[in-house]
Formats: C-alpha cells, sequence, structure tokens
C-alpha cells in the first residue's frame, strides 16, 4: 500500500501511534534504567544525582506515558493486541523478560556481590548506587536488600500510576490500587527505613555490639512472613533497646494471624490482604498486570494447586512448631532432628527464596504474575480456607446473563474458571480468588459483581437459570 | 439406549446434549463443520481484537466431551433423510438416528447488491468468518460496514482496535433504532464517533464496487456517493442456516418451523436456537429468536423433552445485554423504540452522557414492564421477580438500590434518578437502604 494515499475522512487518527509525549516518556524511563545498568557497571556517575533522576525518571517516565496511552482514548477495558504482544503472550520478549528477571533474584538471593554488595568493605557498582538513600534514612551504606526494596516500591508505584490510568473508569481498581501503592510505599518501605533511621531494629551499640534484627513491615504476617518466630527474631523484638516498638510488633505480629486476619477475612474475603495491602500481591498486581492471563486455568492445575499450597502450609506450621519448641526448650532438636537444618533451612532455601522470589516474580511472564500467591503462600492458603469455608465475601453471577465469552477466565489471575461457574448462574466462592475484581471489569455483559452479605447460600448452584420458566421448581 | 444426534455445535446444540446427558445414558453424536469443540461464538470478536485467544473462548475443557460420552463429530451434512432416519455427509458417507436436533445456527444476510461477493466482502457469525476477516483485513486502509445492528458495531470496534478507519453505514437515521428508544440510541451514536467511527447514519447501500480483479475497492451509497475501501462487512441481520434441508419432509418457513416443545412436523426430529421458527410466537416475541441466551434456554427445554420428560419451551420475562464499544447495555422485559399507547416513560441520563435508565410501565396499574440500563449494571434477579410480583414503577424506583449491580465504590446515581422522577411525575418517592434480606428474597 502507498504512503501517499490520502485520508478520506476527517476521522482517521491513527491512536494506536506511539506519539511524541509517550515517546518522551518512554525515553525519560528508559533513560532511567539506563542510570541504574550504567551504575551496575560501574561507570562512574555521581550517585545522589544518578539515583534521584534513575528513579525518579522511572517513575516519571511511566506516568508520563501511561497518562498520554490512556487518557487519549476513551475510558474502558484496554485488552487490545494482549494476546499479540510479545512481551504478554510468551513471545521473545516474554522470554527475554523472565530470564533476566530470574537471574535478578538468583543474583540477589546468592550472589549479591555481583551487584557490588560487599558486606566488610565499599560497596560498588549497583548497590553502590543505593548508599546516599540509605545513608540518608539510617546511616548505613545499603545492601542488596536495600537496593531490591527501594526497586520494588518503585515499581509498584511507577506501574501502579499506570494501572491508575488504565482503569480510570473503574472505583474498585482505583481505591485498591490507592491503598496497594500506599501500603507498600509507606508500611512496607518508609516507616521500616524510618524506624531503622532511629535505631528501633537493626542497630548497633556505642559499644559496637549488634543488636539483632527484626522485621518492621507490620503488615508482613507470619505463616508469610515464615521466620516471625526464629530464636534471633523473638529475641530482637525483646530486645531493650528497641523499646516499645518491638514488642509492639511482637503483639501485632500475633495478632494479625490470631486475630485480625480471620475477622477481616470473615467480613470481606481474603482480598483485603491479597490484593489490597500485600507487597507480593501488590507487585502482581501493578508489575504483573501484563501478565495476569497467563495463569493455567485446567482442572488440572486447580488440583496441583491444592496439593502445593496446602502441602507448604503443612511445611510451615510443623517448621513453625519445631523453632517454638526449640525456642521454648532451648534446644536446636526436636526428636533428634536439627531444627536448622532439617526445617529451617530447606523452608528458607526452596519456599522462602526459590518459590516466593526466583519462581513467583521471576516467571511472570511465563506463568503468569500469581504463581507464589496461587501455589505457594500459606497466608493466602490460610485465608483461603477461611474464605471458602466462613465467610461473607463472594462474586455474584448476575442471573442468566453470562454469554461464556471467557474474558473473566483468561483475566483471572489465580487461574479461577470463572466462567464455569457464571455460565451456571452459581456465584463464585474459591479459595483461591484473591478479590482483584478484573473479572467483573472485563465482563462485556455486567455478570460478576464482588460483595459481602450473608453467607447462607452463598454459593448454592441454582436448579434453573433465572429467566427460563421451562422448568418450575416445586417448592 | 437411542441415538441421538445433534448438528450444530453452537450453545443450543451443546446445551441441550449437556442437559440430555445429565438425565439419560442415550449415545450423544454432536456433528459440527466449524470447530472440533464447541466455543463461545459471542466471543469472536475478542479473539480479533486480542483479548483472548480461540483457545480461552471453549466454555469447557476438551477431555470434557469424553468424560461425558458426547461424541464429537467434525464433519458437512448435505442431507437429511427424514424417512429412514439417516444423515448424508459431504464425503459420501452417512449416519443413522434415532432423534435428531437441528441446531445449525444462523448465516449472514445479503440482499442481492451488486458486488455482494467479491472478495474483502464477508459477514460476520462463524468461525469461519472470523478467519477470513483475518486475511480479508490484511494491509486495508479503510473498511466500511453496512449495517447498524449488533455484530455492526461489534466488527467497527474490531476494526478500530487493529487502527483501520471505518466508515458505518447505517440505513436508519439513528443506530439500532428499531430496537433502542431515542436516548439510548443517540448516546451510541454519541460513542461510536468518540471512538472516530465515521458514523453515516440514513445512509444506504447500492452497490459495492470490483477494481477490475475481483476485489472491492469501495462502495457507493444510494445518495451516489462513493466510498473507497478494501473491506466491507456486510452485517444487516443473519436467517436460519437451514439450506440444506431444501428437498427434505422438514416443514421448514424462513426457519424450521416447530411448536413450543421444538418439535418440527416430524416425529423425531428437533429443532433448537437461531435456526427454529415458531409456529405461533410466544408472547411478544419473535418467531425466530436469535440470541445466546434463548439457543441455551431451548437447549435446556429440548434436553429434557429429549429424556421423556417432555418440556415445553417457555422462556420468562424476556432479557438481553450488549456492550456496544465501552457501554455496557442491559434489558430486562420490554422496552420498545416508541412506547406502547398504554405505557408509560421515564428517562434519565447522567450528565456525562455515558450513563442511562428507562423505566417504561403500564398507565394504568403503574406495573413495571421494562428497563434498559446502559453503562451501569442491575440485578436480573431483582427485576424477574419484580415482573413476577407484578411491583410498580415506584416501588421499584424505591428499591433501586437492591438491585444496583455495579462493582464496590462506584458513584450511586439512585438519588439523582428518583428526584429526576419526582419532579417529572410530582411524586414523593423516598429511596430506600439496600437491604440484603430483601436481596436474598429477590434470589431465592
Amino acid at each position: 500500500m502507498s504512503g501517499t494515499e490520502p485520508s478520506l475522512s476527517i476521522s482517521n487518527p491513527h491512536p494506536h501511534k506511539t506519539d511524541a509525549v509517550q515517546k518522551a516518556g518512554l525515553a525519560l524511563a528508559g533513560l532511567g534504567l539506563l542510570t541504574l545498568f550504567l551504575a551496575w557497571g560501574n561507570i562512574p556517575i555521581p550517585k545522589t544525582l544518578g539515583l534521584i533522576f534513575a528513579l525518579a525518571g522511572i517513575v516519571i517516565g511511566t506516568a508520563i506515558y501511561s497518562w498520554r496511552l490512556y487518557m487519549k482514548e476513551p475510558e474502558g477495558i484496554k485488552n487490545n493486541g494482549v494476546m499479540f504482544k510479545s512481551l504478554s503472550s510468551r513471545g521473545v520478549m516474554g522470554w527475554v523478560a523472565g530470564v533476566i528477571l530470574t537471574a535478578f533474584y538468583v543474583i540477589i538471593y546468592w550472589y549479591p556481590e555481583y551487584l557490588g554488595y560487599k558486606p566488610n568493605g565499599t560497596n560498588e557498582g549497583f548497590v553502590a548506587l543505593f548508599d546516599p538513600l540509605s545513608q540518608f534514612f539510617k546511616g548505613k551504606p545499603a545492601t542488596q536488600w536495600f537496593l531490591y526494596g527501594t526497586l520494588y516500591t518503585v515499581s509498584i508505584l511507577a506501574l501502579g500510576i499506570k494501572f491508575l490510568f488504565k482503569y480510570r473508569h473503574n472505583a474498585y481498581q482505583i481505591k485498591r490500587t490507592l491503598v496497594v501503592i500506599a501500603a507498600q510505599l509507606f508500611l512496607a518501605y518508609l516507616i521500616p527505613e524510618i524506624l531503622a533511621g532511629l535505631n528501633y531494629n537493626d542497630a548497633t551499640n556505642v559499644q559496637g555490639e549488634y543488636l539483632g534484627y527484626y522485621d518492621t513491615d507490620i503488615k508482613n504476617t507470619w505463616p508469610l512472613d515464615y521466620d516471625f518466630f526464629y530464636e534471633y527474631h523473638m529475641d530482637a523484638m525483646q530486645q531493650e533497646a528497641y523499646q516499645p516498638v518491638g514488642v509492639l510488633y511482637l503483639i501485632v505480629g500475633i495478632a494479625m494471624f490470631l486475630v485480625i486476619t480471620p475477622v477481616l477475612t470473615y467480613y470481606v474475603g481474603k482480598r483485603w490482604y491479597c490484593s489490597w495491602v500485600c507487597g507480593c500481591g501488590g507487585l502482581a498486581e501493578t508489575a504483573g498486570d501484563p501478565f495476569r492471563h497467563l495463569s493455567s486455568k485446567k482442572l488440572s492445575a486447580w488440583k496441583l494447586e491444592r496439593w502445593l499450597i496446602h502441602g507448604v502450609m503443612v511445611f510451615i506450621f510443623v517448621m513453625t512448631a519445631a523453632t517454638v519448641y526449640g525456642y521454648f526448650w532451648n534446644t536446636g532438636e526436636v526428636f533428634g532432628l536439627n531444627i536448622y537444618s532439617t526445617f529451617q533451612q530447606p523452608y528458607g532455601f526452596l519456599i522462602g527464596a526459590t518459590f516466593s522470589g526466583v519462581i513467583g516474580v521471576g516467571f511472570y511472564p511465563m506463568l503468569g504474575s500469581r504463581v507464589w500467591c496461587r501455589f505457594g503462600c500459606p497466608m493466602a492458603g490460610y485465608m483461603g480456607l477461611i474464605q471458602r469455608f466462613k465467610s461473607r465475601f463472594r462474586i455474584t453471577t448476575n442471573g442468566g446473563q453470562c454469554i461464556s465469552c471467557g474474558n473473566c477466565s483468561t483475566y483471572c489471575e489465580q487461574g479461577i474458571d470463572v466462567r464455569w461457574y457464571a455460565q451456571r448462574g452459581q456465584n463464585i466462592v474459591r479459595a483461591s480468588c484473591v478479590g482483584c475484581g478484573i473479572c467483573s471489569a472485563v465482563c462485556p455483559r455486567g455478570v460478576l459483581k464482588l460483595e459481602n452479605g450473608p453467607d447462607q447460600n452463598r454459593m448454592e448452584a441454582p436448579a434453573i437459570i433465572v429467566g427460563n420458566d421451562s422448568i418450575q421448581l416445586i417448592k | 439406549m437411542s441415538h441421538v444426534v445433534i448438528i450444530g455445535n453452537g450453545i443450543a446444540g451443546i446445551t441441550t446434549a449437556r442437559h440430555l446427558r445429565k438425565l439419560s445414558d442415550d449415545k450423544i453424536t454432536i456433528i459440527s463443520a466449524e470447530t472440533d469443540h464447541f466455543f463461545s461464538r459471542t466471543a469472536l470478536m475478542y479473539i480479533y481484537m486480542g483479548h483472548m485467544k480461540y483457545e480461552h473462548t471453549k466454555p469447557f475443557e476438551d477431555w470434557f466431551w469424553e468424560k461425558n460420552k458426547i461424541e464429537l463429530k467434525r464433519a458437512w451434512v448435505t442431507s437429511v433423510d427424514s424417512t429412514s432416519s439417516r444423515l448424508e455427509f459431504e464425503d459420501g458417507t452417512s449416519m443413522n438416528y434415532d432423534k435428531l436436533v437441528l441446531a445449525t445456527g444462523s448465516k449472514p444476510n445479503k440482499f442481492g447488491w451488486k458486488g455482494q461477493d467479491l472478495k474483502g466482502v464477508q459477514g460476520l457469525y462463524s468461525y469461519q468468518d472470523l478467519e477470513m476477516m483475518e486475511e480479508n483485513t490484511k494491509d486495508v486502509q479503510r473498511a466500511v460496514i453496512v449495517g447498524g445492528g449488533l455484530i455492526g458495531i461489534e466488527m467497527a470496534e474490531m476494526l478500530m482496535s487493529r487502527n483501520i478507519p471505518v466508515t458505518f453505514l447505517v440505513r436508519e437515521a439513528s443506530f439500532w433504532d428499531n430496537v433502542l428508544p431515542n436516548g439510548e440510541s443517540e448516546m451510541i451514536n454519541r460513542h461510536i464517533r468518540e471512538h472516530h467511527v465515521d458514523l453515516r447514519l440514513s445512509t444506504e447501500l447500492e452497490e459495492i464496487l470490483d477494481d477490475g480483479t475481483g476485489k472491492v475497492k469501495g462502495v457507493k451509497t444510494k445518495a451516489g456517493e462513493l466510498i473507497e475501501c478494501q473491506f466491507v462487512g456486510l452485517t444487516v441481520g443473519v436467517s436460519p442456516n437451514v439450506d440444506f434441508l431444501k428437498g427434505s419432509e422438514i416443514e421448514m418457513n424462513r426457519g424450521i418451523l416447530v411448536d413450543q416443545n421444538l418439535r418440527t412436523n416430524i416425529e423425531n426430529v428437533f429443532a433448537a436456537g437461531d435456526c427454529a421458527e415458531f409456529r405461533e410466537p410466544i408472547g411478544e416475541r419473535k418467531s425466530v429468536e436469535q440470541v445466546w441466551y434463548t439457543g441455551r434456554m431451548m437447549g435446556e427445554a429440548l434436553g429434557r423433552t429429549l429424556a421423556g420428560k417432555t418440556t415445553a419451551y417457555t422462556p420468562g420475562y424476556w432479557f438481553n445485554s450488549a456492550k456496544f464499544f465501552d457501554i455496557e447495555y442491559q434489558t430486562y422485559g420490554w422496552v420498545w423504540p416508541e412506547k406502547k399507547d398504554s405505557e408509560s416513560d421515564f428517562y434519565w441520563e447522567h450528565e456525562g452522557g455515558k450513563i442511562c435508565l428507562r423505566l417504561r410501565w403500564d398507565s394504568q396499574s403503574g406495573k413495571l414492564t421494562g428497563v434498559n440500563n446502559l453503562g451501569f449494571r442491575l440485578r436480573h434477579h431483582a427485576f424477574d421477580k419484580w415482573f413476577s410480583q407484578g411491583r410498580t414503577v415506584d416501588y421499584v424506583l424505591e428499591h433501586l438500590r437492591d438491585a444496583n449491580f455495579d462493582p464496590e465504590f462506584y458513584k450511586q446515581h439512585e438519588p439523582q434518578i428518583i428526584d429526576r422522577f419526582n419532579a417529572e411525575n410530582g411524586t414523593q418517592l423516598k429511596l430506600k437502604k439496600k437491604s440484603w434480606q430483601r436481596i436474598l428474597d429477590l434470589v431465592s
């Protein structure tokens, strides 16, 4: 076709072309990323300025790009081309992204020296770039985990803003995303860093004695936070120098598991945690959004899911029971088994690092954004049991309006075959549903509604679908 | 054990098979020339737009059929010999049946326009149509769609998703105004144009022009205007796909004639879905119902009939839905484009021009007869129950919050709606709080 073909109509805006503003946004975010890579390659760039430019560039550039991308079109569902794009359909770009993410997690967990982390010397490269920010918060050089936490928060912030533009017509998505961004930014990042700066959880006393460390992300609850009951963690929370904050975290941490979680899950389902505040969920809902449809909807995947997630749950209950026994009876062994090498170390390596980190995030572009949340997370498993058996939450199916199109199932990040319920007029009550609300958003016929209500007959399958009087029920 | 053969693996045929299987051990064979497995026809547009792949549109996994002992056969039936209860296939083979279900769906209409068979001209109904559309829209500079109905606007959305400029010829003065009243129809006109579709109302097709090689190069309208294009979508309705039955003993008009038990004139032959035509239309329904939901409901009834529990197709209150680009549409009960003389009418539109509600009721009794809602969602159960209870428009408005089905945290429009109604009708209606107790009663 010739490029000189005149337009036949005033209305030929070619809205999908990346315009100058979008390109500028992409360039800014790209330069931010480039700065990170240059620092990693030990290219001498001014650290403070470089870091500010990199992080601000990523956030502002992504915001400009996505603002332009979505705001120039009428509000609505924006899934055009999802199945054609290389990145989001397991194409070459998807594989490249998967390999990079996986490699990054492997390096972070087991080879932090390749990021320039020098525990007994001056940091170099990538980690060194984050020294000024770490110094600013707590007067210490950065670690690979500080780098990771900062990038994690920036990802949720930048791609959360993109998600907000994408779903600007949907009040549920806007509220949920603002909360999940705030939870990461404040509860998981700023407050812990500030507490560390105030010497409340990671300090050395004047004699040079290290006082211990405990985790100050208040929402990171056991059993997701698997080392909560570890001896070092319990001791640190009770460390005199850390009071009253340490004991507060101890009490809240136990209350989160014993009281807050079951009560909230009863009233609103596990979504209050999984898609509203959790860090893993936060990343899945923002950075992971382009990959949500890659989860398997097969019945076989559901069967595997039930074995795996409950298996991990049993594992952590046994591991923690051994840990708590060891702590109170002051022993390193239970039934002749070494608590560390039999329970804690395998859990930390297999589940804590490999499953939740490397596979959980590294495999986003292959298996979807919720692999860990669906197949592994014991917190999700625990809340799932409550959601399934005693909760007011359900996804209501709107009578007979389903057309079996499959958008709901396709875009369910948890791999729930939502359509299977909707097309038979049944409400959806599933242990794994994280209540992201995307099934309801993408439904073209207004069939699905997430809501909390009386749990009587919550999951009953109707004998006939409403709208057909051919079959009369005798009451 | 008898052998039930179903021709057509769309929603009507598949639902028949599933419901029959629940009640009987009969041998069931489903024949389709279209695809190996059941898929959702309504989702074809999403495959083209890249929201889903074909695999995603299959409501059941492939193992489902064998597990439920439903045999699937990919073949084209050329004729039905109802005297000897036998089907003939294109490849020369044949199959005997004890009972036959015809669920062959529709085919796109073509009204004898000059050039309607040129390359690049097509309708959209089947999976093959979608494949053809994929092929026909490669390197297209402009597309023209003829016919302002549901498939036409879907096709416009599909083409726009590929950045293909669209000129949309609508014969009527306003989009789908043979179904939608003025306010709703106008809203959709605006929305179509917001999406940069070149919408031409009151414009009819005269002929489709040949580029000399058998391909379309443009269209000419009845007003004599020439529009250059390389693709023409003909979306002027569909009609029953029954040509292969011509010459058989099965009685037909536009579709296969059936009674309310979905029986044809031949004792062991039945028909369901788009291809069936009722000898006596049911209530105010059309004699040929070409809707997903009616296909499903006919299948639900016919499955029982075939299992020996004769069940008349008795649809309840009318309901339907659609999505026009970004605006969802639901309807419950009857809302005619022009209200009947015996009816009263209320229309509320949100200031943003993308949300509206229309209510119709019987002027004498005040009983609600129909509702259209665009841009927001209403509970099917609520309206179905309210119709059966004979609730008045006043009652419905006061309890509108029970029926709201929008996602949580959405702005609620009920106060605005009821204020407008009160102002127009001099009433003092007060909105009641949402009650879960009442909602559970509606669902039960």
